[in-house]
């Protein structure tokens, strides 16, 4: 079953053809990779498919329903019901703890609940740093609670850009590994990203170049949970 | 944002200093007016003198914290030396208060047989104070009466008084053998609309009496109160204005910093409503605590205000103390609209990628 598919997406600035005529489709449960040069329109399918921006033309349909016909504050909903948000750069509130940074989306999606955050932070394993100020967790320690805050309201997709993209070798192994747990859970994700490493991990590798998909590739599977950590 | 409330609790310190002594002004100034002499005068109806006792039931109908001075004025024609003069019966204890602008060189009346002469007077027949004088006149069993008093001051009031002679009321009624005075004069702290309402009761109440305004001040006192007050909401409405310019450009600033933060809820979420909530709530506890600030401030500058300017305390009305929370909250949710609106304006698309 599709969650998301995408039927001849273009997003044009001007003279500049960001993205053009791309189709896709995206199973229930897959891990999907897209990665490309810079320009090559990673980003701006990310925002089209993480409700953020609207395609020029084409359609956009992700769990049945078409996100090109909704308004911004329809794109908002669906960006707080469906939608799981992993950033590059973290992007966590600077005065709040990790555990009220993770509370934060679930203020927006309904109601806060303490113990649920706290078992999210569990999940990524930052349960003892939960009362800890951005600033005084590691680069990794951010990235996790940005993943447990995009898990807090139960996501339908799971969109991560560059997940590993300001992380070293030991933290990316451990993100790694919780994204790996989480596609053997069950969740959709896909991953924006340079590293050839973390697109190895996905079931499937989208190429894109020049605002075109230029290759499809179906990696190997490769679901060693134990040797990834956590 | 400590900024925008230093700006809200200054707005407020001057919002309700301003108010306070606005709503003083009437008060404060009314006492200072009085200085300026009587504001009402009573004459008679259907008889030449008005009755000790009718000016008693009027002085009974003014509020004894609002009336000055009240002195009644018998006049009669007077000669000394066989020149003619207006004499003028009066009480002086009185008369210091609803004439406190008078200028005595010497001493006022204070035993039988002494008298005030004007300054016209004075310099006319070359009296000074303690010369005596023998004045007659005409009583009103058709004889004459005649006595010697004695110049115990120089009056200098700067109008048509200078040129009467002062003494006794008793003694007036004792030479003349008729009680009563022609005119009585009273000097109220009140408002124009006060003393008007004042007017309406004694003319009801005493038949006897016919209550007049003294237009001349009453008019000009109502002018200046309201040029005042009209000043004071000006000064008021440009502080107000200023303090919400301030926190607006705070507020503004705030939301560009917070860009990425705006963008980060955006996109985990938070709708227009949120963002604009946020900042307004922002706004309203802003505007309360510099609200809360401004009160306990205002009340020291009002305090401090009204006893350079005006020589004593102020009496601050407490109604006044919500009212300027009240309106601080409200100028600083106004001052917030702008801001908020461009806070939900933020693409979290743009924000995010650093842009």
């Amino acid at each position: 079953m599709n969650i998301l598919e995408l039927n001849g997406v273009s997003m044009i600035y001007g003279q500049v053809k960001a993205l053009y005529e791309v189709s896709l489709t995206v199973e229930k449960g897959e891990w999907l990779a897209i990665m490309g040069p810079s320009g090559s329109g990673k980003t701006t399918m990310m925002n089209i498919i993480g409700c953020m921006d609207k395609p020029s033309s084409g359609s956009v349909v992700l769990d049945g329903q078409d996100l090109s016909r909704l308004n911004p504050s329809d794109l908002t909903a669906i960006r707080r019901d469906k939608i799981g948000l992993i950033f590059q750069q973290f992007h966590l509130i600077s005065y709040l703890t990790a555990l009220e940074n993770v509370m934060v989306a679930q203020y927006y999606h309904s109601m806060i609940d303490e113990d649920e955050a706290l078992g999210a932070l569990d999940r990524v394993g930052l349960a003892d740093r939960a009362k800890h100020l951005p600033r005084q967790l590691s680069g990794g320690e951010q990235q996790r609670v940005c993943i447990a805050r995009a898990l807090i309201n139960y996501p339908s997709l799971i969109l991560a850009d560059e997940p590993t993209g300001n992380l070293d070798e030991t933290n990316e192994r451990v993100v790694i590994g919780i994204l790996k747990r989480l596609h053997a859970e069950g969740s959709t994700i896909i991953v924006v990203t340079h590293d050839p490493e973390v697109a190895e991990e996905a079931e499937k590798t989208v190429f894109l170049e020049h605002g075109r998909i230029a290759n499809i590739v179906k990696n190997a599977p490769c679901h060693d949970l134990a040797s990834s950590g956590n | 944002m400590a900024v925008a409330l230093f700006a809200i609790a200054i707005g407020a310190t001057v919002l309700l200093g301003m108010a306070a002594i606005s709503y003083d002004i009437p008060r404060q100034m009314g006492r200072e007016f009085r200085s300026y002499g009587a504001n009402m005068a009573l004459v008679p109806v259907g008889s030449p003198l008005i009755s000790k006792e009718a000016t008693d039931r009027a002085r009974a109908l003014i509020p004894p914290d609002q009336l000055v001075g009240m002195t009644p004025y018998r006049y009669e024609m007077v000669r000394i030396n066989m020149q003619g003069y207006t004499a003028a019966g009066t009480l002086f204890d009185e008369a210091r208060r609803t004439s406190p602008y008078w200028s005595v060189d010497g001493e006022w009346p204070d035993e039988p047989g002494e008298i005030l002469i004007g300054y016209d007077i004075a310099e006319f027949t070359k009296l000074a104070h303690g010369a005596v004088v023998t004045i007659t006149g005409r009583a009103s069993n058709g004889g004459r009466f005649r006595r010697d008093m004695t110049v115990a001051g120089i009056v200098r009031t700067g109008s048509v008084e200078d040129e009467f002679i002062f003494m006794h009321l008793a003694e007036m009624e004792d030479l003349t053998g008729i009680a009563g005075g022609t005119v009585v004069e009273a000097s109220v702290a009140a408002n124009e609309e006060e003393l008007n309402s004042l007017v309406a009761r004694i003319a009801s109440e005493i038949p006897d009496v016919a209550p007049h305004l003294v237009k001349r001040l009453t008019q000009s006192e109502t002018t200046v109160l309201s040029k005042l007050q009209s000043l004071v909401f000006l000064v008021s409405l440009v502080v107000l204005g200023l303090s919400m310019i301030c926190v607006a450009t705070t507020m503004m600033t705030v939301v560009m910093e917070r860009r990425k933060e705006i963008g980060l809820k955006k996109a985990i979420g938070a709708d227009n409503r949120d963002i604009a909530s946020e900042f307004l709530g922002e706004g309203l506890l802003l505007g309360c605590v510099g609200g809360l600030l401004g009160v306990f401030c205002g009340y020291f500058f009002a305090q401090a205000v009204s006893v350079n300017v005006f020589g004593r305390g102020i009496s601050l009305d407490w109604r006044l103390f919500p009212m300027v929370i009240l309106v601080s909250a409200a100028v600083t949710i106004a001052a917030c609209l702008l801001p908020a609106r461009r806070a939900t304006a933020v693409e979290p698309a743009h924000v995010l990628r650093g842009e």
